[in-house]
């Protein structure tokens, strides 16, 4: 054993913390999973419906939208987290809700930060569809209805790629959560700003036992999306 | 009865024509094969004749009810026919599910669906693959899954793109079989286009030639082969030789042409002075020695000038004056002991000459 190295002592704590089950590394990242998932699906009930409506209608301007929403994948996190922070402030028209530095304001703020990506993943995975099987379905008589729920349903594996992928974003990202949350202990505090603040402090073993689990997550996203992938 | 009746019809996409003034019509029970070269517009009329797609401009009645005025109509049109196109196209379900989605769409008694799904999954051969996914079969099993599609909801008229082009023998044997079969037995009406002259002709009563975006000629088979309107057909129905000549003269019912020197009888009324001859390389014969007269109203001598072989037949170059091209078998060539430069004796009758307009 190399004594004395921080970084393979913190590796060994770290793993002694996740292997104890640390009721402080357990805490936060049931609060992380908690805050994301519940965000993933908010953003999936109103941004598939949405995406769903903007593929299916044909309006002016339909290209203009599309390309915005892909410029928005890459919507800095720390922007949304200053938009909806100075929305939620006292300030701010929706101040009264009181959700500033609440698991319920950073829910909101990683919603808003992922509509756009779920919004044209799924207008991506209904375009998926070809122009053959669409001819297909209107051939097998089809009425307007029916083509609608057939192409969703066929479109189905690579929507849920799409929530996914928002899901990833949403527990990797530090901007909001940091910003809207505010990142206080038993609070607010969750994985990524957790580990920013305990690197910052040196409490290095921490960090990794958190950054473990993260990457874990993380690789498991990766896992159920190839699963879908394939299918 | 006709079912299909179709006036102008034009299609354009953007600013690319892609159909114009297309006619045509077609009687209950009939099998149809529209051919021409890819990019003649064949698909496009297909889908617009299923009412998938409207028409930029023209007429259209199907079963008698005009498309262009019902537009709340074209559902339940559209529910009496089917199609099935070139790609095999199958969803992302059990082959059952893929079989029962026209049937569903239609809202049938579900003891119905069952039936007549495994009916039709019987009668193409794949009823072990019943719970299958059906996008993991091969490509011939998901077209025959598309024609049992097809099929379950038994419309009155089926179209058929280019269904056969990507498929292996066997499965083009058993699509074929099962069309022609359902024609026979139901009078279903079938419109198949291909690219594929022997199975147009193998299959269909009537044939029409689609050349740039329009039906240039329709009529049975062996008169579009024998007798093309004009260049562009004969040139796709595969006439090797095309002759610019001059009418000279008419005697005993035959026209006479002369190119570059030489005379040959046509049994085709004269279109014009200036012509040209289409002439089958099949229908003109060679031989060793001079052949009696009456075997053919054209009898000359020439000169071999090329011998090309295209098992099993040999593309034969001969020199009268103009140079033509007989198509001969492997077999009569050895016979004949061709070789370049030799005298042979040609023989071709006055009917294989056909005229058009130059």
């Amino acid at each position: 054993m190399v004594n004395g190295n921080p970084i393979i002592e913190g590796f060994i704590e770290a793993v002694e913390l996740i292997i104890a089950l640390d009721p402080q590394v357990v805490e936060i990242t049931i609060r992380s999973l908690y805050i994301s998932l519940t965000a993933t699906f908010f953003a999936a009930l109103i941004a598939l419906p949405l995406g769903a409506l903007i593929y299916f209608y044909d309006f002016r301007g339909k290209h203009a939208v599309v390309s915005t929403l892909q410029t928005l994948y890459a919507l800095p996190t720390v922007i949304v987290g200053l938009i909806v922070f100075l929305m939620l402030s006292n300030i701010g028209p929706f101040g009264f809700l009181r959700l500033l530095y609440t698991p319920g304001g950073m829910i909101v703020a990683q919603t808003v930060l992922i509509i756009p990506l779920l919004m044209g993943l799924t207008i991506s995975a209904l375009s998926g569809i070809d122009r053959d099987k669409r001819y297909t379905i209107t051939a097998l008589g089809a009425s307007r209805l029916q083509t609608v729920t057939t192409i969703i349903a066929e479109a189905r594996f690579a929507v849920m790629a799409g929530v996914l992928l928002g899901f990833g974003r949403a527990i990797a990202e530090v901007g909001t959560v940091m910003i809207v949350g505010g990142n206080i202990r038993g609070a607010t505090r969750v994985l990524t700003t957790a580990i920013a603040l305990n690197t910052s402090m040196a409490n290095y073993s921490l960090s990794i036992a958190l950054g473990i689990i993260l990457l874990a997550v993380a690789l498991g996203v990766n896992i159920a999306l190839s699963l879908v992938q394939q299918r | 009865m006709t079912v299909i009746e179709a006036h102008g019809i034009r299609k354009v996409y953007g600013t690319l024509e892609v159909l114009h003034d297309v006619d045509l019509s077609v009687s209950e029970g009939e099998i149809l094969a529209l051919i021409g070269p890819s990019g003649s517009g064949k698909s496009t009329l297909l889908r617009l004749l299923d009412l998938i797609e409207p028409a930029s401009g023209g007429e259209l009645s199907v079963f008698g009810i005009d498309t262009v005025a019902e537009r709340g109509r074209w559902l339940d049109l559209r529910r009496r026919m089917g199609m099935l196109f070139q790609r095999p196209i199958v969803f992302n379900s059990s082959v059952y599910d893929n079989v029962a989605m026209g049937l569903r769409y239609r809202r049938a008694p579900s003891g119905d669906i069952d039936r007549k799904v495994k009916e039709a999954l019987e009668a193409v051969g794949l009823s072990r693959y019943i719970k299958s996914r059906a996008t993991d079969l091969s490509g011939g099993e998901q077209q025959r899954v598309a024609l049992s599609r097809v099929l379950v909801t038994e419309p009155e008229i089926l179209f058929l793109d280019e269904p056969t082009a990507n498929l292996d023998p066997g499965s083009t044997a058993t699509i074929e079989r099962i069309v022609t079969g359902l024609n026979r037995e139901t009078g279903m009406t079938v419109i198949i286009s291909t690219h594929d002259l022997a199975q147009g002709q193998r299959l269909a009563h009537r044939v029409g030639v689609m050349i740039e975006g329009t039906i240039a000629q329709t009529g049975p088979s062996h008169e579009i082969f024998r007798e093309p309107k004009d260049r562009r057909i004969a040139r796709f129905v595969g006439v090797q030789n095309i002759i610019p000549g001059r009418v000279v003269a008419q005697r005993e019912g035959f026209t006479v042409v002369e190119a570059k020197g030489k005379e040959i009888l046509s049994a085709t009324p004269p279109p014009s002075d200036e012509v040209e001859m289409i002439v089958r390389g099949e229908d003109i014969s060679l031989h060793r020695r001079e052949p009696g007269h009456d075997e053919a109203e054209n009898v000359f001598p020439a000169t071999v000038t090329a011998i090309d072989p295209t098992a099993p037949f040999v593309n034969v170059t001969i020199h009268c004056g103009c140079d033509i091209v007989a198509l001969v078998t492997a077999r009569r060539a050895e016979a004949l002991d061709l070789r370049e430069g030799m005298e042979v004796w040609v023989s071709l009758q006055a009917k294989a000459v056909h005229l058009i307009q130059r």
